[in-house]
């Protein structure tokens, strides 16, 4: 906890200035304060409504949904569909339920997140700390590479895991991901590295510290916030990624995302919503858990960023 | 999930030039000295590969004929002709039209709406914020699936305003090959435009508060305060909007997938559906790569401009 005098208070004197209320106190509410309230909580409706659907239905047996009851509370409170999107629903071909697809995606989530933030955070002291003749340029074309239609390199990649023997398995997607996520994660580490002093790195260097030994003993014991934001960056990415789970895993390798399409998408038999519901709450509940625990750092990071620019 | 550009835009950036201690000519000293670019080497070598050598590869690729699997005979430009005769390659550009200025046009305005509410001084900011953000957490599969049976006639909104007592009531847009392409705008929507919202909302707090109470002095109308002075200082913010938005409208891939399926027939094609299914389903590659490079060249044209500025104005 800081010290530092109320910054929230003194920058929201200029929104209060502009609504021309300067002391909200409880009673005095004038029209136009109601009116801002009833449309703040207008859009929490709004963006709310789809998470209530999808408990709400994940939690009441079939027969109420398809009887119009979609909205309504269920009337007979049922945890059945949970466990059938976990452990016997029909994925694919076969009746395992979500169970092993979400565990690939964990096997898959974790390796590729802590090797890009690593290697990201390298990049950055280099970028920023050692720079050398082209480094923009380098930057530049790395940076480009976080936003090309990952279109463009399904054909080759497909060949090359095939080349590397890691074809339709988890450890193929673990590389995927660790390869295209080293852009992003560089960036963020550059542009954090680049507000740290570059004096104390330098003074470090005079006493004779080396290369690795100011990265880890300088740098890194201050990069919490950044690391807090690339690691939630990366693994919001990478957990909810289709397009590559889609094009390089195998039945038995499928990612969540994939495992959950397929579970909706099988045309065989009836359509059982309250078990699509289910599993795709389960399949939103870590990036949702990461993002409601960690997502006021990560907010916080972004906006620090952009407001600089 | 959205990509960030925010992050992007860090100013007063200090290119510092460390000086290595002069080269003694010693093999270890040498090797300290190499250090930096040994430990970036590795990045540079998976990003020449990965990223530039397959992009090379994929071109390559859309100037042969190669059918269910990568071959080797210059057909030239034949793919790309073939491309532009096809009607869903028709179907999928102009889908992406409309879905990407719907998608780009709506999200900015209430994404703009949505923070000016917020940057009011109200209680429970901390809370709101969080309710209009949660979405851009989710996979776009999650919230495809969340849609598709909402928008489902036979069981979502319709069904429900129907058994409300409003039997005339019809919301089938999804299995209508005439709207279903706004139902995509509707299901992006509702993902990304909290995103957009903490962009302008970080742009917001970033204008400086004199100003805006010397123009509150002189008489200015909130209004005209906003037209006049707020606004126009969001240009920066605007523009990161749109560069995501605009690229992450030409990826839509997923979203699609798990919304529609492409349908009804094609009409929610987009081109990076079309790519997959001529690439891995038709056996058709060749034209499959000519559609990739394709959304490249579309990405690149906005994104080039928009990094090199970003990376000028660092430099000076």
């Amino acid at each position: 906890m800081s010290t530092a005098p109320d910054t929230p208070d003194t920058r929201a004197i200029a929104p209060a200035a502009l609504s021309g209320t300067h002391k909200t106190s409880g009673l005095g509410l004038r029209p136009a304060r109601i009116l801002l309230y009833v449309l703040l909580v207008f859009f929490c409706l709004y963006y709310l409504l789809p998470l209530y659907v999808m408990v709400v239905n994940s939690l009441k047996p079939l027969g109420e949904i398809t009887a119009g009851g979609m909205m309504a509370l269920p009337k007979d409170w049922t945890l059945a569909p949970w466990g059938s999107a976990w452990s016997s629903a029909q994925v694919g071909v076969e009746a395992t339920g979500l169970r092993p697809y979400f565990l690939n995606s964990i096997i898959m989530v974790v390796p590729a997140v802590a090797c890009s933030t690593l290697v990201g955070a390298l990049n950055g002291y280099v970028l920023t700390k050692w720079t050398f003749k082209g480094a923009t340029i380098l930057f530049g074309l790395l940076l480009f590479g976080c936003f090309i239609p990952f279109q463009m390199v399904l054909i080759p990649m497909a060949r090359m895991l095939g080349l590397m023997g890691l074809a339709g398995s988890v450890p193929g997607l673990i590389f995927v991901h660790f390869v295209y996520g080293i852009g992003f994660s560089t960036l963020y580490f550059r542009n954090y590295y680049a507000a740290f002093p570059t004096e104390l790195v330098k003074a470090a260097q005079i006493d004779g510290a080396g290369f690795f030994r100011i990265f880890w003993r300088i740098l890194l014991p201050s990069s919490g916030p950044i690391a807090v934001v690339c690691v939630i960056w990366q693994f919001t990415n990478i957990w909810n990624d289709f397009l590559f789970g889609a094009s390089f895993s195998d039945f038995d390798s499928q990612p969540m995302t994939v495992a959950l399409n397929n579970l909706v998408q099988s045309s065989t038999g009836v359509k059982e919503y309250n078990v699509h519901f289910a599993g795709a709450i389960m399949a939103a509940l870590p990036t949702l858990l990461v993002y409601i625990v960690a997502g006021r750092y990560f907010v916080r990071g972004l906006m620090a960023g952009s407001v600089k620019g | 999930m959205a990509s960030s550009l925010a992050t992007l835009q860090v100013g007063e950036l200090e290119m510092s030039y460390l000086d290595t201690a002069p080269a003694r000519g010693s093999v270890a000293d040498r090797l300290r000295d190499a250090l930096p670019k040994l430990v970036l080497s590795p990045t540079v070598a998976i990003v020449a590969v990965f990223v530039y050598g397959f992009i090379a590869f994929t071109l390559y690729l859309s100037f042969t004929d190669s059918r269910i699997l990568p071959s080797f005979g210059w057909v030239g430009w034949q793919n790309y002709e073939n491309l532009f005769r096809i009607r869903a390659w028709d179907t999928a550009v102009s889908n992406l039209v409309i879905f990407g200025v719907l998608y780009i046009a709506v999200c900015c305005a209430l994404g703009l709406l949505l923070a000016i509410l917020l940057d009011q001084r109200i209680r429970a900011e901390g809370f709101i914020r969080t309710v209009y953000l949660y979405p851009m957490a989710l996979s776009f599969i999650v919230t495809g699936v969340a849609w598709k049976w909402f928008l489902d006639p036979g069981i979502g909104l319709q069904a429900v305003v129907q058994g409300w007592g409003w039997t005339g009531f019809e919301f089938n847009w999804i299995k209508d090959r005439n709207m279903a392409i706004y139902t995509i705008v509707i299901a992006a929507v509702w993902q990304t435009s909290g995103f957009v919202m903490a962009m302008f909302l970080a742009g917001l707090r970033g204008i400086d508060s004199e100003m805006l109470k010397a123009a509150q002095i002189d008489g200015a109308s909130t209004f005209a305060l906003y037209r006049r002075i707020v606004i126009p200082q969001l240009r920066p913010a605007f523009m990161s909007a749109f560069v995501v938005l605009a690229h992450m409208a030409i990826k839509s891939y997923d979203l699609v997938i798990a919304l529609t399926g492409g349908g009804p027939g094609t009409a929610t094609e987009l081109p990076a559906t079309f790519m997959y299914s001529y690439t891995f389903t038709r056996n058709q590659m060749g034209i499959g790569a000519a559609s990739a490079v394709i959304m490249l060249m579309t990405i690149a044209a906005i994104i080039v401009p928009y990094l090199w500025s970003e990376l000028r104005e660092k430099k000076a």
